[in-house]
């Protein structure tokens, strides 16, 4: 059964004002498209969780989406600072709830493998424990140290960007494959955006390279530069100069409504985001290929 | 040869690490000492980074921990979650790098806050992957300019654990790593003593005891012998220059 959908059709019906949304990507693939039509929607009081907030968010936040953040590192990932997030954060402005990447993709796996909850060894670093009341210990029924659990996170909404996917959109991911496959199986709804949409046949080629079964989704979106500033492995490569300028512009309020109004709410989609980007650009991000060598299932 | 003051700890930095290790390396210059091990004495140093790369060679600088430079031509590449469960709390990691705005007396690192976490006078960015990869890995090494600032008497908040509040602290609490091994400045290096307190145990050429003690907010102690470390050499600067930071971003 097909479930491809536009973008802007695929937000309209499964994120609500209020929803928990989980933007998946650890760097990589990090669906900036969706994010942006979110802003360009105008949903609010959304809890955006992500471990790594990363411009996606800080971009969201500034667009007044969010009431609540839920993160594991709160940084412009080799630059420095979220500027919008770090400064929310400090006035009050808005609610977090933070763990460490363990703590945080624990939850995730929680959630994805129907959990009430999950253990993990001490660290002995307990003033995050104490501060965030979700980190709590329970004894080892089999006698050795107590161990601290986690609950499970369940968001309302999985945004997950990947290379390839069908139309009921079984999906292939390759490079760094960050916590997709987790927070696609913890989410209630799962929104896949796709650089390409394919057919079953080439999903079939390779069942080892698909993370995500098509049951467990509700949208397929094929959008093609989906993740730029960040990045998909093999399509484009992350626009370091992005993260580089975004920490000036951050600094200035005047400059990041300009950017949003120029670049979110002046555009109607992620294809007129990518032409306006221009030539330069392209071409900046363009990759050389590096092929895998070809693997043999053999014929049964 | 002349050099920086970063220079001078990716240098030192790398020469703690032995061939063989399996380390689990941070962005920025942890990457570059290591990259730079790799490329000396350590040609069999494993490289793991947090995003779920295992055995990554990457053929140019990475800005962030989830470069695509470090999938291709890397070994594997796994899940968050397998990296750290896997790998760093099943005991797979020899060596860890950390760094954070504050290290204290017994090495304890904050990376969370300045001031109280609930109304922050600065806001950090917060543990990412060093709270298990202090209590986990076997060794940790941190690098950090040598401030007042940075080292206080005690942290702010306990982002990623150190021996605590002295040694035995870690093994009461069941924590497989030893602990920071060493604290690379660009005044020297500082180890713990049998405490678990960091004390100086190297200067690097021309720096001299009080210098280190000046800079730091505990009344630091010096090791009966201190060792004084051999500069960056030729090799070592040329490789940092030439092949891994050609642009000099970390110089």
């Amino acid at each position: 059964m097909t479930k491809l959908m536009s973008l802007q059709d695929a937000i309209r019906k499964y994120v609500k004002d209020g929803d928990c949304v989980y933007a998946a990507g650890f760097t990589h693939l990090i669906p900036f498209a969706a994010g942006h039509e979110i802003i360009r929607q105008g949903l609010k009081d959304l809890t955006l969780a992500r471990a790594t907030p990363d411009l996606i968010y800080d971009q969201m936040v500034a667009a007044g989406c969010a009431r609540k953040v839920i993160f594991s590192y709160l940084g412009n990932p080799g630059v420095g600072s979220l500027r919008i997030l770090r400064a929310a954060i400090e006035s009050g402005a808005l609610e977090f709830e933070e763990y460490s990447h363990f703590g945080m993709i624990s939850r995730l796996q929680a959630g994805a493998a129907g959990l009430p909850f999950i253990p993990m060894n001490q660290t002995a670093a307990c003033d995050l424990e104490k501060s965030n009341p979700n980190y709590r210990r329970v004894s080892d029924p089999y006698g050795g140290k107590d161990v601290v659990v986690l609950p499970p996170l369940h968001p309302d909404v999985a945004i997950v960007h990947v290379q390839r996917a069908n139309e009921e959109g079984y999906s292939h991911i390759w490079g760094i494959l960050g916590e997709q496959k987790e927070a696609a199986f913890a989410a209630k709804h799962v929104i896949i955006t796709a650089e390409e949409i394919v057919a079953d046949d080439i999903i079939r080629s390779d069942p080892n390279r698909t993370l995500i079964p098509g049951f467990i989704v509700d949208a397929v979106c094929e959008v093609p530069h989906c993740s730029h500033p960040s990045y998909t492995q093999g399509y484009y490569d992350r626009d370091n100069n992005f993260y580089l300028a975004w920490d000036k512009k951050s600094e200035n309020q005047d400059e990041v409504k300009q950017y949003l109004d120029e670049w979110i709410y002046g555009v109607k989609d992620r294809q007129q985001y990518w032409e306006k980007l221009g030539k330069d650009v392209h071409d900046r991000l363009k990759v050389k290929p590096r092929l895998s060598y070809p693997v043999d299932y053999g014929a049964y | 040869m002349e050099y920086t003051a970063n220079e001078l700890m990716i240098v030192n930095a790398a020469r703690l690490l032995r061939d063989g290790d399996t380390v689990f390396v941070g962005v920025g210059v942890p990457n570059l000492a290591c990259n730079l091990a790799r490329r000396t004495h350590a040609p069999n140093l494993l490289m793991i980074y947090e995003a779920g790369v295992v055995g990554a060679r990457p053929a140019r600088l990475p800005l962030s921990i989830g470069d695509p430079t470090l999938v291709s031509g890397s070994a594997l590449v796994c899940s968050m979650y397998d990296i750290f469960s896997l790998y760093l709390q099943r005991g797979n990691v020899d060596v860890g790098f950390l760094g954070g705005a504050q290290i204290d007396k017994y090495g304890n690192i904050n990376a969370t806050v300045i001031g109280p976490y609930d109304h922050p006078k600065v806001r950090l960015p917060g543990s990412g992957g060093s709270m298990e990869i202090a209590a986990w890995a076997n060794r940790c090494y941190i690098m950090t300019p040598h401030q007042k600032r940075r080292f206080p008497e005690r942290v702010d908040f306990c982002t990623s654990a150190g021996f605590i509040h002295g040694q035995g602290e870690r093994q009461a609490a069941g924590l497989r790593g030893k602990g920071p091994q060493a604290i690379v400045t660009d005044l020297g290096i500082m180890e713990p003593d049998g405490t678990g307190e960091l004390i100086i145990t190297a200067l690097h050429p021309g720096i001299q005891v009080q210098q280190m003690k000046d800079n730091t907010g505990w009344d630091l102690k010096a090791a009966s012998e201190i060792r004084v470390t051999e500069p960056p050499d030729e090799n070592e600067l040329r490789i940092l220059r030439e092949e891994l930071d050609p642009q000099g971003i970390y110089r």
